[in-house]
């Protein structure tokens, strides 16, 4: 792991936390399983161990993680840590109101806003791959705010 | 060679232009101008051959039915009704009784017939302008039976150029991606048609995810987007040989492909740590180089058809908007500068306009600007459309759509469709299954 990336990271999670406590002053539309338009719910979440989610969501056309996403994450670098033998594929994703094209990046860049956190929390980049479907794989069919806020996601597969 | 079974063979009696019929397809036409296609002419010897190689009744009325459909479809035509034609199809060496025509209001004719001769079909077809009294175009060509629809696209193009001073489009092809299954588990094919919605052909089976498809210059070739063992790479397809080959095996992602005008480079988006830019890649010496360098989301490349400059979509002013710069990644400006976002912008093949999708308070539009930005033209507003592509003649777009799905979350379709540049004649584009992402090839008998 190299120090710009650390960097980078830090500076990622400093702007994350701004933009976060930015939204929280101005707008507090919580549904029940959205913060913003950030899925907060279940549904959809498996586990790869006990305790540790598989995914992390995010707002539209962002790619910062929130404070539960990086909590998230933080679970899975210690789970990670103590299965040594186990690589994982960042599967990022977006939803279905963008552009085929930039939704693959988006996706991408998504994945690997998940992968840098993980490597700040000790995660080897040789045991993390990043693929990204763009808005390929939605979990759900739905064409409303919530299903779109589920489909804006990071999940961590177990790749062998 | 795919085509090379289509010759040209004789022009007959060219005939110089004078101050006859002519249709402006710069506006959108509101009265269609009434034209009647005569089923082609066929003798009984011909006749009994096509019937016995193609299984058609009557090959000569087949022909004109094509052409009829393509001049209906431009929304340019008004093709009548056959029950009304007084004169039977066996003019095709005769000067037409014009009266007869002029009558049921037939401005435009096509006259013809088709010949089986040494295993070849032979066709020929004339243009009358009615009203003038006079012939307006004669030509003749021969090519393999197989190729008979193309017959009826050629002659739908050569009538088309001759009235609107324009090159057709209906020789043409759409590579496009076949969909089919749920939403959460589409099955994609990478597919190929004629204009029409004829001839669907699948040329990938659905065991991996493809997108993005897109005709080499010469339409042999397609690059496209594959996950063939789960990595997404830029690929090259020969349509004739159905060899594959992979392009952008680089380490990382490489997407969003399309062909350089002069057909000898790829250029596309490669993605690595989080970071997309573009690249080019030289057939001949594999020789990769690299176009943009910036930390944003660099994406959907397009030349513009003189091969000096990219335009691309970027996101580096904070949201997705549109750029152009030199093909050596020099001086990058920014010319969308509208409410909303904007992507896929792709070059005419004209070089004046640059099509694009534009998305704004929730809605997908499909929209035409100048080069240099200004002239912001939207063509068509929905629920979620994307992805234009230019016919060869830079007057028509064909992208494609997808449905808004119910509470349930059922519903979902995506279809191709069409719109002239004027905005009018927007329609929906055939297809056997759901379909993507359709790029439309040049002319084939160019």
């Amino acid at each position: 792991m190299n120090l710009s990336k650390i960097l980078k990271n830090g500076f990622l999670i400093l702007v994350a936390s701004l933009v976060l406590s930015a939204c929280a002053t101005q707008k507090k539309a919580t549904t029940g399983q959205m913060q913003g338009d950030v899925y907060t719910g279940s549904d959809s979440v498996e586990y790869l161990a006990s305790g540790v989610p598989d995914r992390v969501f995010f707002a539209t056309n962002e790619t910062v993680l929130t404070t539960a996403s990086r909590e998230t994450l933080r679970k899975q670098a210690a789970w990670l840590r103590k299965n040594s033998d186990i690589n994982v594929v960042l599967e990022g994703h977006a939803d279905e109101r963008g552009t085929r094209e930039y939704n693959l990046a988006l996706g991408e860049r998504r994945a690997n806003s998940a992968k840098d956190y993980l490597m700040t929390y000790g995660i080897s980049s040789d045991r993390i791959s990043v693929l990204s479907y763009g808005k390929e794989k939605p979990v759900d069919s739905g064409s409303n705010p919530l299903a779109w806020s589920k489909n804006r996601r990071s999940v961590t597969v177990k790749a062998n | 060679m795919l085509f090379r079974y289509l010759f040209i063979l004789l022009v007959l009696l060219p005939v110089k232009v004078f101050a006859l019929i002519e249709v402006d397809i710069t506006r959108g036409n509101l009265t269609p101008l009434p034209v009647a296609v005569s089923p082609l002419a066929i003798d009984k010897n011909s006749k009994e051959n096509f019937k016995k190689i193609l299984k058609k009744e009557n090959l000569g009325s087949e022909i004109s039915m094509i052409v009829e459909n393509n001049l209906k479809q431009s929304g340019l035509f008004n093709p009548l009704n056959k029950d009304a034609f007084l004169q039977k199809p066996d003019i095709a060496n005769l000067k037409p009784r014009f009266e007869d025509w002029n009558l049921i209001k037939a401005q435009a004719l096509v006259t013809g017939k088709v010949t089986f001769a040494d295993e070849k079909l032979r066709v020929e077809f004339r243009l009358w302008d009615v009203l003038a009294g006079k012939e307006m175009m004669a030509l003749a060509f021969t090519t393999v039976p197989s190729n008979w629809r193309r017959v009826g696209h050629i002659i739908t193009d050569k009538v088309y150029e001759r009235l609107t001073g324009e090159k057709g489009y209906f020789d043409t092809r759409i590579i496009y991606i076949s969909e089919e299954g749920p939403k959460t588990n589409r099955i994609k094919k990478l597919a190929i048609m004629d204009q029409d919605g004829f001839n669907n052909k699948f040329l990938t089976l659905g065991n991996e995810l493809v997108l993005t498809p897109r005709f080499s210059p010469t339409n042999q070739m397609v690059t496209y987007l594959s996950y063939f063992r789960n990595l997404p790479r830029v690929y090259l397809l020969d349509i004739e040989t159905g060899m594959q080959e992979v392009v952008g095996d680089f380490p990382g992602m490489t997407f969003a492909p399309r062909f350089s005008p002069d057909g000898k480079k790829i250029i596309m988006s490669f993605a690595k740590d989080g970071n997309s830019d573009i690249y080019t890649m030289d057939l001949e010496n594999r020789i990769v180089e690299r176009i943009s360098n910036h930390p944003s989301i660099d994406t959907s490349p397009s030349y513009s058809p003189d091969g000096k400059y990219i335009t691309f979509n970027s996101d580096r002013s904070g949201y997705q908007q549109i750029y152009i710069m030199n093909s050596n990644g020099k001086n990058v400006k920014r010319i969308s500068f509208g409410n909303g976002l904007y992507g896929t912008p792709v070059w005419s093949p004209r070089g004046d306009l640059i099509a694009f999708t534009k998305l704004h308070k929730g809605k997908f539009y499909i929209g035409v600007m100048r080069t240099d930005g200004t002239g912001e033209r939207l063509l068509t507003e929905n629920f979620y459309q994307e992805a234009p592509s230019w016919s060869p003649n830079g007057r028509v777009l064909i992208f494609y759509r997808e449905t808004k799905t119910n509470a349930k979350g059922e519903g979902f379709s995506a279809k191709l469709w069409s719109i002239d540049l004027t905005g009018y004649n927007e329609k929906m584009v055939k297809t056997v299954t759901d379909a993507s992402d359709p790029s439309w090839s040049s002319l084939l008998s160019n």
